[in-house]
C-alpha cells in the first residue's frame, strides 16, 4: 500500500477509537464535572460492560445480532446499577471528599477486577458482531461494523447533548454543577442527582464497552487504557465540557490510531501521556475550569 | 504532635528495632523471610508517609521513585558489574534526582491534579521500562545472580542471599530510615511540613517558604522509596516492569493508611498486617486484589486515621 491509502486506514482506526473513547471519557467528565470527584473505578465499569456483553451474546442462541442487541440493552443497565449501588453505599456517606472518593473508587477498581478475574477467567473472549458487511474502498476492504459503531457514537453523544441542554433534567444536572448548595435551596434534590449522574456516567462507559467488543476482545484487565485516555481526554477538553470532550476525543483518538500506525504503541503512548501531564503541570487553570482548589 | 516526652518517644522505636532484632532468631525459616521483605517495604511505606501524612500530598506515582531505585540498582549490577554499596547509592541518587525533577513539575499543581499528574508521570515511567526492554527486561525482569550480591567490608564478606544476612541488611535500613524519619518529623522541618499541610495560605503568609519545603519533602521521600527499592532489587535478586505499575503506587498508600498516615511506625504496622492478611488469606483463596479493595473501602469508610492513628486518639496521644 502506499502512503495515501496507509494514512486513510490509519485515520479510519483512529476514529473508531475516537468515537468508542468519546462516549468513555463523557461519563468520566459528567462525573467529574457535576460531582466533583475523581472516578478511578470508571475503567472497571468499561470492563464490566465487555464483560457481560460477552457473557450476555454467549447465553442467548441464534442470529448474533439478537445477542448483541440484548448486550447492548441489558449490559448497561446492569452496570448502571452497580454504579448506583456504589455511589449509595459508599460514596455518599464519604461526603464526596475527593482525596477519600479516589481512595475509595481505588478499591472497586480492584474488587470489580478480581471479581471479573474470578467469575470470568484470564481469556480474552471475542463476541461476534452483529453483522460482518465489508465495505469495499478502492484501495482495501474496511468493516461495516467499525463504521456503525461511530455512528452510533455520534448520535448518543448528540440525544446526551440534547438532554443536557434541552431538558428539565438536563438543567437540574447543569444547577447541580453549577452551585450545589443554591440548587438544593430550591429544592433540587441532589443526592439524587449525584446518584443519578454517577449511574449514567457508568453506563456511557458500559455501552462504550458493549460497542468496541466485537472488535477488541473483552478481557479483566481491559480498563486500564481507557481509564487514562479518558483522563487525558477529560483533561484537555475540559471540565464538563461536552464539545470540549469530543473535540479532544477526536483529537488523541485519530492522532492514537496514525502515531501508533507508524510508530510503537508503546512510544505513542508515552508522548501522548507526557504531553497531558506537561499541559496539566503548566495550565491546571485553563483545563481544569472552575474545579475546587 | 505533643512534645513532652522525646525519651519515650525514642525507647519505643528502639524498642521496636530491638524486638524485629531479637524476631530473626526465633521465626522459623519461612516467616524470616517475610519479614525482611515487610521490614524493605515498610521503608517504601515511610517514604510515602512522609507526604502524603507529612505534607497531605496525595500521589499516585510513587512507584516510580521505587523503581527508580530498584532499577538504579539492579542495571548497574546486571550491566555494569558495580560493587553492592556503589550499586545502591546508584539507585537512591537515581531516585532522588527522578524526585527532583517531578517535584519541580508536579508542585504547580495542588489537589486532584497532583494525583492525576504523578499517576502520569508513573505511567510514563512504566512504559518507558517497556519500552526499552532490551536493557530493563521488560515485563519478564532481570535476575541478579548471587554471585554479584556478596558485599565484602574488609576481609568479611557477606553473602546477601544469606537469610541471616539479608535480614539484618533490611533491618539496618529500615533502623535507619525509621530513626531519620522520626528526626525529621521532630524538627524545625516536620513542623513546618505539618503546618503546610493544615493551611498552606496561613504558612505562607508566616513567612515559610511552602514550595521550597514541598520539594524538599518530595526529594526525601523519593530518595527514602528509592532507597527501598534499591534494596529490595540487591536483597531479593530480582527487578521487573511489575515494581513501576500503577499497583506499586497504590500499595503503599493502601499500608499507611491502614497503619496510619502521620505516624511514624504506621507504615510498619500497616505493611506487616496487610502482609499477613494477604498471605493467610491466600491459603484459602487467590482473590488477594478483592481483600486489598474491601480494606481500602472499610478503611476510608471506618477508620480514615489508621491503626496507629486511633491508638494515638484514643490512648497514646504522645505517640510521634
Amino acid at each position: 500500500m502506499h502512503f495515501g491509502p496507509h494514512l486513510l486506514l490509519a485515520a479510519l482506526e483512529g476514529l473508531v477509537t475516537s468515537a468508542v473513547l468519546a462516549l468513555t471519557a463523557l461519563g468520566l467528565s459528567l462525573v467529574f464535572g457535576v460531582m466533583r470527584i475523581v472516578n478511578v473505578a470508571h475503567g472497571e465499569f468499561f470492563m464490566l460492560g465487555a464483560v457481560l456483553a460477552w457473557a450476555i451474546s454467549t447465553a442467548i442462541s441464534g442470529h448474533p445480532a439478537i445477542g448483541f442487541v440484548a448486550a447492548l440493552v441489558i449490559a448497561p443497565l446492569f452496570v448502571g446499577l452497580v454504579a448506583f449501588l456504589a455511589e449509595w453505599l459508599v460514596l455518599r456517606r464519604l461526603n464526596y471528599n475527593p482525596e477519600s472518593t479516589i481512595v475509595a473508587t481505588i478499591g472497586m477498581l480492584y474488587i470489580i477486577q478480581q471479581l471479573a478475574l474470578t467469575f470470568y477467567g484470564p481469556e480474552a473472549r471475542p463476541v461476534e458482531p452483529p453483522f460482518s458487511y465489508r465495505i469495499l474502498l478502492p484501495w482495501f476492504g474496511y468493516s461495516g461494523y467499525k463504521l456503525s459503531v461511530v455512528a452510533a457514537s455520534a448520535i448518543l453523544l448528540v440525544i446526551t447533548w440534547l438532554v443536557l441542554t434541552r431538558t428539565k433534567i438536563g438543567l437540574i444536572m447543569r444547577a447541580t454543577q453549577y452551585d450545589r448548595e443554591t440548587a438544593q435551596a430550591f429544592g433540587i434534590p441532589v443526592e439524587r442527582v449525584y446518584a443519578g449522574v454517577f449511574a449514567v456516567g457508568a453506563m456511557l462507559a458500559a455501552i462504550a464497552a458493549v460497542l468496541i467488543v466485537p472488535i477488541s476482545q473483552a478481557h479483566y484487565l481491559m480498563g486500564q487504557d481507557p481509564l487514562l485516555l479518558s483522563f487525558i481526554v477529560v483533561i484537555i477538553g475540559g471540565l464538563g465540557s461536552l464539545r470540549g470532550t469530543v473535540v479532544a476525543a477526536v483529537l488523541i483518538g485519530l492522532s492514537d490510531g496514525i502515531i501508533s500506525m507508524f510508530f510503537s504503541p508503546t512510544l505513542a503512548k508515552i508522548i501522548a501521556t507526557l504531553v497531558v501531564a506537561m499541559v496539566l503541570v503548566f495550565r491546571p487553570q485553563g483545563l481544569f475550569g472552575t474545579a475546587p482548589r | 504532635m505533643r512534645d513532652a516526652s522525646p525519651a519515650k518517644t525514642y525507647a519505643l522505636h528502639i524498642g521496636v528495632i530491638a524486638l524485629l532484632f531479637a524476631l530473626n532468631f526465633v521465626l522459623p525459616d519461612y516467616h524470616q523471610g517475610l519479614f525482611a521483605r515487610i521490614m524493605a517495604l515498610a521503608v517504601f511505606a515511610m517514604g510515602y508517609n512522609l507526604l502524603f501524612g507529612y505534607v497531605g500530598l496525595l500521589s499516585l506515582g510513587h512507584a516510580m521513585f521505587f523503581s527508580a531505585g530498584l532499577y538504579g540498582a539492579g542495571l548497574t549490577v546486571y550491566h555494569l558489574g558495580w560493587g553492592v554499596p556503589e550499586a545502591f547509592v546508584a539507585g537512591v541518587a537515581c531516585g532522588a534526582l527522578l524526585a527532583l525533577v517531578i517535584g519541580l513539575l508536579a508542585l504547580r499543581t495542588s489537589g486532584v491534579a497532583f494525583m492525576i499528574v504523578t499517576m502520569m508521570f508513573a505511567q510514563v515511567f512504566y512504559l518507558l521500562v517497556l519500552y526499552f526492554a532490551a536493557w530493563t527486561g521488560g515485563d519478564q525482569g532481570l535476575v541478579i545472580q548471587q554471585a554479584s550480591r556478596v558485599v565484602s567490608i574488609g576481609g568479611a564478606s557477606f553473602d546477601l542471599t544469606d537469610p541471616t544476612v539479608r535480614y539484618m541488611s533490611a533491618l539496618a535500613l529500615f533502623a535507619i530510615v525509621l530513626l531519620v524519619t522520626l528526626a525529621i518529623v521532630r524538627s524545625r522541618f516536620g513542623r513546618v511540613l505539618v503546618a503546610i499541610r493544615e493551611n498552606e495560605e496561613r504558612t505562607k503568609m508566616l513567612g515559610y517558604d511552602t514550595v521550597a519545603n514541598k520539594l524538599a519533602a518530595v526529594v526525601a521521600s523519593g530518595a527514602i522509596c528509592a532507597a527501598s527499592g534499591a534494596a529490595y532489587a540487591l536483597l531479593f535478586g530480582y527487578v521487573g516492569s511489575n515494581f513501576a505499575s500503577i499497583q506499586y503506587s497504590i500499595l503503599p498508600l493502601l499500608w499507611v493508611l491502614l497503619g496510619g498516615a502521620a505516624t511514624t511506625l504506621g507504615p510498619l504496622i500497616g505493611t506487616l498486617f496487610m502482609y499477613y492478611v494477604t498471605d493467610i488469606t491466600s491459603g484459602f483463596t487467590s482473590a488477594y486484589l478483592l481483600i486489598v479493595g474491601v480494606a481500602l473501602i472499610l478503611l476510608v469508610l471506618f477508620a480514615p486515621k489508621g491503626i496507629m492513628g486511633s491508638i494515638r486518639e484514643r490512648w497514646l496521644g504522645w505517640l510521634p
